[in-house]
């Protein structure tokens, strides 16, 4: 089997799998946001960048191959990290203490990974409203990281189309398919796949409130990166 | 007026060509897209409507609200501005009677600034619904206040008023070129694909588009993937203080139309665009007439030169104001008629380009210098330039000098030598390559523009001892928030956060605080960028921080000041209350 070296460790791959992909298989950690193990990879948040040989690539999109140095757990990586994360947080408006999704929110559990303590950057403080026109389903646009699962969910497994984005740059947003611009006069329904793949609180269900206690929640009890390196082969 | 099914029909109901519909049905709806009409038009292609809604929302020229029917956009680059395109903006908002960035209550017009439209030689520049003004100053400026006040549509204002000058003041082998519509083909239709790759290879010929890949590469992995190859000719001219493709386009459009077909001959592709920049929609009569004669005189369409297995034919897409299409994967995805984001790469459009075929992706002068290769031979060619750059470059100079324009001069040529063609005076700084390029100091000027010291795919801007720098890098910066796709986190929040420390330390308020934020930036954006965009974004402000620090010492405070400014928070209160703010 073929294998490249992450921070100094063999890891092997079968042809065709990314870096993160391989990572993943072998419980070895790469910080990241916006890959998901169902979905091909985006490439967009940028936090799971590592040196390939030296030179900087996300590991979610570059191929793994043969003999590789890939080098993430470095200072200087994870400081570039911690500023990607601080640029997401300051760009929405992210309040943890009364969001639902916390302590089962991947930015939130990156951030305490990566030892953020502070925004960083100036907060931009933007206007999105909510959409709470769905009977069942909630949208807070607040906390939307533009990972784009939720539009690939919707349109390539629940064949719905209900999301898509618009607008660049900092104006670039979420938008639902309706002529109405509500969530309500679409297709969307709590069986969709989208439902479950938004990483942070954007797609929420209605009266479902704080029915696990905040402490008790997915990442409370095991971070991402203790819930893989669990699951790491002797 | 057009009906949203007969502008699908026009296009053929074909959703690759949703960036053009999406523009004629603009222009048939009174400059912007109803909600209603994005539904009629995602129906019409069987596309979701929250995709059309998206593609509409990402280019800058495309109105999901209603803008004046009269739309005029100023030219806002940084020469521009010092020609007085603030002023003119100023001027056209008070005559008018509408503030910037609002429609005026009868509907009729709206005046907004809109990034650089490539006419830096003649600025301060117009967009009017789509077609360039140039020089609009003192009688210009009033003939375009009375022409919109009589309401009289922008097509039929008059030809002096809209007319652009082509701004070559100087010639070399390519604007010069003297070849007949057909002479370079002629000289590849009987030779065999060695023969022409040998001389590609010889020819040294590297993209004219800034990147500078050796173009013999390129046009053999076209031509050797498998699937049906297509030409594409990037006249998407975006970058700030560039505009020698539109004087290529202008003047010499057969011999560019001619290098693609010699591309298409090369590779095998019968299909071709020219995906040509928005802000460039005067230029279309004129291409689609060249595109004509050439498809009359045998030397595009079936049967080319009476080969009976030699097709290819172009159609010329327009942009709709985004600079990132530049890229060449962003140009695809747009010329797919999606959003314009740049794809992840490899694979690269040579194999995977255009609907997934293998795709010869090239600047406009690089197709015409490879047409003056074949039909000037290469001998002239290779008599100019340097070990690593042959041949001539278009250079477009603009700011402050005498002569602003167009100049072809020999790669290898030196600053010095550029600057005392175009007449320039005293020197503060000179940026190479446009705000993703180079600002250079005074102590700079021996360099030479060459792929091995200063590359150049074109802008340079001049700029003397009374301008302030900081004023340019502040207009660069904001330059590329305006541009970002979006797509990746540090590209459109970085832009973004580095455009509030550079206005901060052009309005005094800056400290080394904020000089280790531009640092922070700088390397993210070079380092963990998804394209070319945000890596070379930091270029806007870094050479000026590394070079002159003496101006920018003078800039800063001892101490950190706080972003929030009390005293301005309060004017309005303060106002309100008598008091003197």
């Amino acid at each position: 089997m073929s294998s490249f070296t992450l921070d100094g460790a063999d890891v092997a791959f079968t042809e065709g799998q990314t870096i993160i992909e391989a990572a993943r298989v072998a419980g070895r950690f790469i910080p990241s946001l916006c890959a998901h193990p169902e979905f091909p990879a985006h490439g967009s948040c940028r936090v799971c960048t590592v040196l390939v040989n030296g030179r900087p690539m996300s590991s979610c999109t570059t191929k793994a191959s043969e003999g590789q140095v890939v080098e993430s757990n470095t200072a200087a990586l994870n400081r570039d990290r911690q500023a990607l994360v601080q640029m997401l947080f300051v760009e929405g408006n992210h309040f943890c203490p009364g969001c639902e999704k916390s302590g089962a929110c991947t930015l939130q559990s990156l951030g305490k990974e990566l030892g953020v303590t502070s925004a960083g950057f100036a907060h931009e403080s933007p206007t999105r409203p909510v959409d709470a026109s769905h009977p069942d389903i909630l949208l807070d646009f607040n906390r939307c990281i533009l990972c784009e699962l939720c539009v690939r969910a919707s349109a390539d497994v629940d064949h719905k189309d209900v999301f898509a984005l618009s607008g660049r740059g900092l104006h670039k947003h979420l938008i639902v398919n309706a002529e109405s611009g509500r969530l309500a006069d679409t297709g969307m329904s709590l069986e969709d796949k989208a439902m479950t793949v938004c990483p942070v609180g954007v797609i929420l269900k209605k009266r479902q409130g704080f029915s696990t206690p905040i402490g008790a929640r997915r990442d409370d009890v095991q971070t991402p990166r203790q819930r893989l390196e669990a699951g790491r082969k002797p | 007026m057009r009906s949203a099914s007969d502008i699908l029909n026009a296009h053929r109901g074909d959703p690759t060509r949703l960036v053009q519909i999406l523009r004629d049905a603009q222009h048939a709806c009174g400059n912007w897209l109803p909600a209603r009409v994005l539904s009629e038009i995602a129906r019409g292609l069987g596309l979701p409507r929250a995709r059309v809604e998206g593609v509409a929302g990402f280019y800058a020229f495309l109105n999901l609200k209603p803008v004046g029917r009269f739309r005029v956009l100023v030219s806002d680059n940084v020469t521009d501005r010092f020609a007085g395109s603030a002023e003119t903006c100023g001027a056209l908002c008070q005559r008018l009677g509408v503030k910037r960035g609002h429609v005026r209550s009868d509907g009729r017009v709206s005046v907004d600034f809109t990034s650089c439209t490539g006419l830096c030689d003649q600025g301060p520049a117009l967009l009017v619904n789509g077609l360039a003004i140039p020089q609009v100053t003192g009688e210009r400026l009033d003939q375009v206040v009375r022409l919109i006040e009589a309401d009289t549509p922008v097509d039929e204002w008059p030809a002096d008023l809209r007319r652009v000058q082509d701004g070559v003041r100087l010639q070399g082998p390519v604007l010069g070129a003297t070849l007949e519509p057909g002479a370079a083909l002629h000289r590849v239709l009987h030779a065999s694909p060695d023969d022409v790759l040998a001389t590609l290879k010889d020819s040294k010929l590297r993209g004219r588009g800034g990147a500078g890949f050796p173009v013999a590469t390129k046009w053999e992995t076209c031509r050797t993937a498998p699937g049906d190859s297509v030409v594409v000719c990037n006249a998407d001219e975006g970058e700030p203080g560039t505009f020698k493709d539109r004087a290529l386009l202008m003047r010499r459009a057969d011999l560019v139309v001619e290098g693609m077909t010699i591309a298409a001959r090369f590779t095998g592709a019968t299909q071709g665009f020219i995906y040509l920049r928005g802000e460039y929609e005067f230029l279309l009569p004129h291409l689609n007439e060249v595109l004509s004669k050439r498809r009359a005189a045998k030397l595009l369409g079936t049967g080319i030169c009476g080969d009976r297995g030699f097709d290819f034919d172009v159609d010329v897409h327009l942009g709709a104001g985004a600079y990132v299409c530049g890229e060449e994967t962003a140009l695809l995805e747009s010329l797919e008629g999606k959003r314009g984001v740049p794809r992840h790469r490899p694979p690269f459009p040579v194999t995977h380009g255009y609907l997934g075929r293998p795709t010869t992706v090239n600047n406009v002068e690089t197709y015409a210098d490879a047409a003056v290769i074949f039909g000037l031979g290469l001998e002239a060619w290779k008599a100019l330039g340097t070990e690593q750059s042959s041949g001539s470059k278009l250079l477009s100079i603009a700011g402050d000098v005498e002569r602003p324009g167009i100049f072809e001069v020999p790669w290898g040529t030196t600053v010095r030598e550029v600057l005392k063609l175009a007449g320039a005076g005293s020197v503060k700084a000179v940026q190479v390559g446009g705000p993703s390029g180079e600002l250079i100091s005074p102590k700079e000027l021996d360099r030479r523009i060459a792929f091995e010291d200063l590359p150049c795919a074109g802008a340079i801007a001049v700029f003397n001892e009374s301008r302030d720098l900081l004023e340019v890098v502040v207009n660069y910066a904001h330059f590329f928030a305006h541009e970002s796709c979006g797509f990746c986190t540090p590209c459109r929040v970085g832009t973004h956060v580095a455009t509030r420390s550079l206005d901060k330390l052009r309005q005094g308020r800056g400290s080394s605080a904020e000089l280790a934020e531009l640092g922070t930036l700088t390397r993210l954006l070079r380092d963990t960028s998804h394209c070319g965009l945000g890596n070379t974004a930091p270029n806007a402000w870094r050479h000026y921080l590394d070079k002159f620090p003496d101006d920018l010492a003078r800039r800063l405070q001892a101490g950190f000041v706080p972003a929030f400014d009390v005293d301005a928070a309060l004017v309005a209160a303060r106002t309100a209350r008598g008091e003197t703010p």
